[in-house]
């Protein structure tokens, strides 16, 4: 009635509206039909499962039927918050995110910086299309070289003992680990990476670098004074989105590199998840509720890293 | 206006045009090293030297490769997965754009917005997996590795974008014709998007094709496992099992490892130089609206 009231001063109900809507846009409902219906079903369902992270989940009584979890249903995360993996956990998933973000972020900006810098289109071309190559390699066989490349007579141990003069299978040195995931995770994506920054840097205005020359400026000058800053809108804006992915360190290359030498320091969030959920536990409304803690940390730090973005430098996500 | 480079810029630039050399050098030889150990007689282990050319020339891994029964499902496995669910993605996306670029459509905003929540927000591994597997009955079902994923958001704003180019004009005159937008989609927008519909091809074909991590949640039966998920079982579970002290590998053990990497590989690397101009194409696309 009140909806009714409201829309009455324009020409037609909103009962006649909605039919007229229907009629003129009929084909597009039905087009509208499966979209929705795979964005509910895939999407917005598994969403209501998290229900099982406040239960006592039991497979044989399903998620209507599984009692509550104690301490008001959050038994779950108390069990996790003082779980002797705790710290670890959280340890090893903050320092490979850490380490990411120091050298695993920079690196595709240097190097669209330097590739912005050669000369030669064609020589250009070749280095791109041979960087972008091991982003489009599958994990599963990514892992398997690296495995291979690192064990005890791997080709990267064997250059590696020219200058120790010693060989080990890195892949079960707990030490090594983390400088393997995240060099490897460099040469996979430093090249694709790239290509984000290299559009950014082709819509620099060419004439800022002809009036910087007139007025004497050296090449490192023109990268300081204009690439840099016409690049840096887009710096930020991955790095609060990067920010946003604090705790999801990767769990696919976790899991497939990951062996029971290296765990402890190779279990992070993610892949605790998985392995207390599905892979040797069947713990499921316990990984739930970690997985859960891992988004709210993430949305938490990503709104910290925009507004702080937004007070500095004036621009964010949202 | 004539540029005069200083000493230290020629510096650079001769370092940099070597530090590019290096980075093809890491990017190519690592696969390169794969063919030649593949291919190579009896090598013990891994060798110790840059590999150029294969150590006397044998086919004898790829014929053990190519009878192993878990690669050969896989690979009929892995084949049928990405020939349907990219064919169901392509449609499903093209809707999902489509849509998005109907400006007097009452549904429009609603949906933009049931897209855009789902990159912030997730069920999570676990929850999903019950819903799934309770709800859905994806359980040890091929479906499983078809129907989630089956709109990429990211891609359909791609694809969106590039609709949004098409001029009106064009699709008023199907509309005078009394056309529906059925027609305008399947006559008009169709048609003028060769270009952007073959990156979506590839860009969901290749996520198919490397796709492992849902085939370990659901996958039950021997004879449903994809190509990623036996090559995990043949290279890498086998690793951790070595890992744990006993030494395996012989020579030719060694090359048939190698051999089914390139195996599994090569299709990608046959197409990958064709193809790579779509994908930088697509990430412009992307780079330019996000």
């Amino acid at each position: 009635m009140k909806e009714q009231s409201i829309n009455s001063n324009k020409k037609l109900g909103l009962g006649a509206r909605i039919g007229d809507e229907l009629r003129r846009n009929f084909v597009l409902y039905l087009m509208a039909i499966p979209v929705l219906a795979y964005f509910v079903l895939f999407c917005y369902l598994p969403m209501f499962g998290i229900v099982i992270a406040f239960q006592d989940f039991n497979l044989a009584k399903g998620v209507f039927g599984s009692p509550w979890a104690g301490m008001y249903g959050f038994e779950n995360f108390y069990r996790f918050f003082t779980g002797k993996l705790f710290w670890p956990v959280i340890k090893n998933t903050l320092l490979i995110s850490f380490y990411e973000i120091l050298f695993s972020f920079p690196a595709p900006i240097i190097f669209a910086l330097m590739l912005n810098e050669i000369k030669n289109l064609k020589y250009k071309k070749i280095v791109q299309t041979v960087t972008y190559l091991p982003h489009f390699i599958s994990m599963v066989v990514i892992c398997s070289m690296i495995i291979r490349f690192l064990d005890e007579d791997g080709i990267i141990t064997s250059f590696i003992s020219l200058f120790t003069g010693t060989r080990k299978n890195y892949m079960i040195e707990p030490g090594a680990f983390r400088t393997i995931f995240i060099g490897s995770g460099i040469w996979q994506g430093v090249g694709w990476s790239s290509i984000i920054y290299i559009s950014a840097l082709s819509s620099i205005d060419q004439e800022l670098y002809e009036a910087a020359v007139i007025d004497g400026a050296g090449k490192w000058k023109q990268v300081v004074h204009i690439t840099i800053p016409g690049i840096a809108s887009t710096i930020i804006i991955l790095f609060i989105m990067r920010m946003g992915q604090v705790l999801s360190v990767g769990y696919e290359k976790i899991i497939l590199l990951q062996n029971s030498y290296t765990k402890s320091v190779s279990r992070v969030i993610s892949s605790y998840v998985y392995e207390r959920g599905l892979g040797e536990g069947n713990d499921v409304s316990f990984s739930s509720a970690v997985g859960i803690l891992q988004s709210l940390v993430n949305i938490i730090f990503l709104t910290v890293t925009n507004t702080i973005s937004k007070k500095v430098t004036d621009s964010g996500l949202f | 206006m004539v540029y005069k480079p200083s000493i230290g810029e020629r510096v650079f630039n001769v370092f940099n045009i070597l530090f590019m050399a290096v980075m093809i050098f890491i990017c190519l030889y690592p696969f390169w090293y794969c063919v030649t150990c593949s291919l190579s007689k009896n090598i013990v282990g891994n060798t110790a030297s840059l590999m150029l050319l294969p150590k006397g020339f044998s086919l004898a891994a790829y014929k053990k490769v190519l009878a192993d029964p878990l690669i050969l499902t896989g690979y009929k496995v892995t084949i049928f997965t990405v020939v349907v669910a990219t064919v169901l993605n392509l449609i499903f996306t093209t809707l999902a754009a489509f849509l998005l670029t109907r400006r007097d459509f009452a549904l429009r905003n609603f949906i933009t917005w049931t897209m855009l929540i789902t990159l912030y927000f997730s069920g999570g591994m676990i929850p999903t997996y019950i819903v799934y597997t309770q709800f859905l009955g994806l359980e040890n079902s091929l479906l499983a590795l078809i129907l989630p994923g089956l709109i990429s958001v990211y891609n359909t704003i791609v694809m969106r974008t590039n609709f949004e180019g098409i001029p009106r004009s064009l699709e008023e005159s199907v509309k005078v014709d009394g056309g529906n937008d059925m027609h305008v989609l399947w006559h008009i927008i169709v048609p003028l998007s060769k270009a952007v519909i073959s990156v979506m091809v590839l860009f969901y074909g290749v996520s198919h094709w490397n796709a492992w991590f849902n085939a370990l949640l659901y996958i039950r039966d021997r004879d449903k496992i994809p190509l990623q998920l036996a090559l995990r079982a043949i290279l890498i579970q086998e690793q951790v099992n070595t890992g744990e002290g006993a030494v395996d590998s012989m020579g030719i053990a060694e090359n048939i490892k190698f051999a089914t990497i390139i195996v599994a590989t090569l299709p990608i690397l046959c197409v990958y130089p064709f193809i790579q101009k779509y994908f930088v194409k697509g990430v412009m696309i992307g780079a330019v609206k996000g």
